[in-house]
């Protein structure tokens, strides 16, 4: 006999979830493995000679740049001097401040922020995020892509996100060869929601590169670090030759954030037999010490294997803190799909939710999951009501706001126009008015006509080659009567030569004013203080639609 | 009465949209083609010596991972590599091209599996794949981890797809500019197949040999 209620249980959403068993011996533990190394650091004339129970001559590529640039050695000794449980506390309390913080844990190693972080439970951690994010305001980021690469749906989903709130847009490829359609079609559809959102692109790091210095985007954040030997240079890549490529887009004005993320060396094979959470500290180390202003980690695309084991979810959430407490901008995750689970998925979500993060989401899908490229995210756009009645509910500022259909009717549509003007000025298969009217209206390509994929693709191909650049998207957008629009892709431009967006957690306003952790810099220090969502904001967010209101009764 | 009548009713449409939406589900993730019997032994799949860059123009190389048809036989929801080969070959032939295999043993990594196989394929052409399934068609002047086209959920292709991505390999070969093969997604196969996709790929990356060339593949069928 077999019982009704675990046959009921058996076909809950959560039993279509992977699962699997710890395997220490593989890496596969969330964190404290029991091969994690024990803190340790020597230095002898002002050089490390000993890091986390390894002498010099044992040094990895990893560890030899970590010892060279990621770790504060003025007040190294100190720190390493206090107990790792002692560190927690100071870190939870909210008297004492995150520059105080800040400057012990940018002093310690690796293995000792590891072993820190082992210390404290979730809401301890989330503690410790509402006080160590760099940036007061908390924001959140989209993805922007569909199944066919359609240009007109992906510029009138950018224009909706960008109305809706998002402060950062980011789109890839179905196929590859897409990309600089891509790229201009978010970029068009971004300044027309909301001037002063930025966009990025995906991709492969040499073209990702090259769009960026056209102009097509304004920020990257697909340059990945591992935290094993083994599966960096697998890669092709070594520490140094990802600095170099972070200081080829600094060089440019163009920002620009590493990415790393719990049980990525697992998912290559390559773990060392450490724990997840070890490791990914190393990536946050390296990221520190390539002077690159900021990070997207919380696990990103290897989530399926932080969450299928004991704790991976907590580790998550300390990988997070680890980048805050090395005064790292922090783009959080909660951007791939994880559970079958409505409940495990928002419970996954509130961890960064709730205590706010520079960006909550490095990827919230603007789009039905079925169209999101990289593979769905843990929230989509069929979630934007659950997600503002969160926000409404438990007065926490998710970085997104109620929106009006009419509202997202009008821009959807403008965007598509502008981009339909764009495209036939610069030459690039037509964008018909009857695209149009369906990308107005979409909820996703299912309801958008076919493109000729093959004619797109060559039109992609003949726009690098012709060397084309933002400043043509800027006269194109001019000549087609897209005044306003051409003058956001502009200022985008110009913001690059001024380059104050390459400080640490930089956003702009709809006046192009930066907002960063300079001037914006996180000031909590327990109740009362701090960022609080009130006033205008408040009222925003307040308004659902659909709430009734007593005087209409 | 009315009322349990109602509430009898209710569950029972609670009943059918619950099993609608899992039929639907199993839809997803189910593959009609495939067929019962698992390949045990490699009978079909012999190391003929080592693998010589070609010459001939009109090949194109299906490159495959170090545990491919030996220490794993099906990808990664058991379809035999057995009919992954044979449908990749059946495609690349469609086109009028020969299809030569490899094996590569210096990466389990489907990019640089790719890389290896197109600089030895005559027409710079190669298809790469891993044991649990993985696809990419890469060709010789890309960066190691650009493509042609890529196939990032293998529990999604089914082996009319794997087909089609040997035609469409045979067509860039031949200089053409096919359309794209239509891309699969389903955002479910991530928390489903995830960890096991991790657990299939240590156990391929147990059998990578830092160093060791290609060896040239026969296969019977």
């Amino acid at each position: 006999m077999k019982s009704k209620r675990f046959e009921a249980l058996a076909k809950r959403p959560v039993n279509q979830d992977g699962f699997v068993d710890e395997w220490v011996d593989e890496g596969l533990i969330a964190m404290q493995s029991p091969n994690d190394p024990t803190a340790s650091l020597k230095i002898e004339n002002g050089e490390v000679v000993e890091l986390d129970g390894k002498t010099k001559e044992q040094f990895d590529l990893i560890d030899s740049y970590i010892a060279r640039y990621g770790i504060n050695l003025e007040r190294a000794e100190e720190v390493m001097g206090i107990s790792s449980k002692e560190l927690a506390q100071k870190i939870v309390d909210p008297n004492i401040s995150r520059e105080e913080i800040v400057e012990l844990t940018t002093a310690a190693t690796p293995a000792k922020l590891n072993e820190v972080v082992g210390y404290m439970n979730v809401v301890e951690m989330m503690m410790a995020v509402q006080k160590m994010r760099a940036r007061r305001r908390p924001t959140t980021q989209s993805h922007v892509t569909n199944l066919r690469d359609n240009p007109v749906q992906i510029a009138a989903d950018a224009a909706e996100g960008a109305l809706r709130g998002f402060d950062e847009q980011e789109t890839t490829v179905a196929v590859a060869r897409y990309a600089p359609l891509n790229a201009i079609s978010i970029m068009v559809g971004s300044q027309t929601g909301r001037p002063g959102v930025i966009t990025q692109c995906s991709l492969e790091e040499a073209t990702e590169l090259d769009l960026g210095m056209r102009g097509f985007t304004a920020y990257a954040e697909t340059i990945s670090v591992y935290g094993t030997e083994q599966v960096f240079t697998d890669g092709d890549d070594t520490p140094w030759s990802k600095g170099f490529l972070a200081s080829c887009y600094a060089s440019r004005g163009l920002k620009m954030r590493f990415t790393s993320g719990t049980g990525s060396e697992v998912q290559m094979g390559y773990a060392e037999g450490k724990s997840m959470l070890y490791l990914e500290t190393r990536c946050i180390y390296l990221t520190k010490a390539a002077g690159v202003q900021g990070l997207q980690n919380g696990s990103i695309s290897c989530i399926g294997v932080p969450g299928a084991v004991p704790s991976g979810i907590r580790a998550v959430l300390a990988e997070n803190l680890i980048a805050m407490l090395l005064d790292l901008e922090v783009a959080s995750g909660n951007d791939q799909t994880f559970s079958h689970s409505d409940i495990r998925r928002t419970a996954r979500l509130l961890m960064q939710f709730l205590p706010g993060t520079d960006y909550i989401s490095s990827g919230y899908s603007a789009t039905p999951n079925y169209d999101n490229m990289f593979a769905g995210s843990n929230f989509d756009a069929d979630d934007f009501d659950d997600y503002n009645i969160l926000q409404r509910d438990l007065r926490v500022d998710g970085g997104l706001r109620p929106v009006k259909e009419e509202e997202v009717v009008a821009i959807r549509n403008k965007a598509a126009r502008a981009l339909q003007g764009m495209f036939e000025k610069l030459g690039l298969p037509k964008i018909t008015d009857e695209e149009v009217q369906a990308a107005t209206y979409a909820r996703g390509s299912e309801d958008m006509p076919a493109r000729d994929m093959v004619a797109d693709i060559k039109a992609a191909e003949d726009l690098l080659a012709r060397g084309t650049t933002g400043l043509d998207l800027v006269k194109s957008l001019a000549t087609s009567g897209y005044e306003d629009i051409a003058e956001s892709v502009l200022n985008l431009l110009k913001q690059r030569v001024a380059g104050d967006f390459l400080q640490t957690s930089s956003i702009f306003d709809k006046e192009w004013h930066v907002i960063s952790a300079i001037n914006d810099k996180n000031d909590y220090a327990g109740p009362g203080t701090g960022y609080r969502l009130e006033g205008a904001e408040w009222e925003k967010v307040k308004a659902i639609p659909n709430a009734i209101n007593p005087k209409d009764i | 009465m009315a009322e349990l009548n109602e509430q009898l009713l209710r569950s029972i449409i609670t009943e059918v949209v619950a099993e609608m939406s899992t039929k639907k589900e199993e839809q997803k993730i189910s593959f009609k083609e495939t067929p019962n019997e698992t390949e045990t032994t490699s009978d079909w799949f012999k190391v003929i010596g080592e693998a010589k860059a070609g010459s001939s123009r009109d090949e194109v190389v299906i490159a495959v991972a170090p545990a491919f048809a030996e220490s794993q036989t099906t990808n990664i929801v058991g379809i035999p590599h057995k009919e992954i080969i044979r449908q990749i070959i059946a495609g690349i032939e469609e086109e009028g091209l020969k299809a030569r295999i490899v094996k590569v043993y210096r990466s389990s990594d489907v990019a640089f599996v790719g890389v290896e196989g197109d600089h030895l394929s005559g027409s710079g052409v190669a298809v790469a794949i891993q044991s649990k399934g993985t696809a990419i068609i890469h060709q010789k002047d890309l960066q190691p981890l650009s493509n042609l086209e890529l196939f990032p959920q293998a529990p999604l292709i089914t082996l009319e797809t794997y087909r089609a991505i040997g035609k469409n390999a045979a067509k860039y070969a031949k200089g053409e500019s096919p359309n794209p093969v239509p891309m699969m997604n389903d955002q479910m196969a991530r928390p489903k197949y995830q960890a096991l996709s991790a657990l299939l790929h240590i156990k391929e990356t147990k059998h990578v040999v830092i160093g060791k060339l290609a060896v040239e593949i026969a296969v019977t069928f």
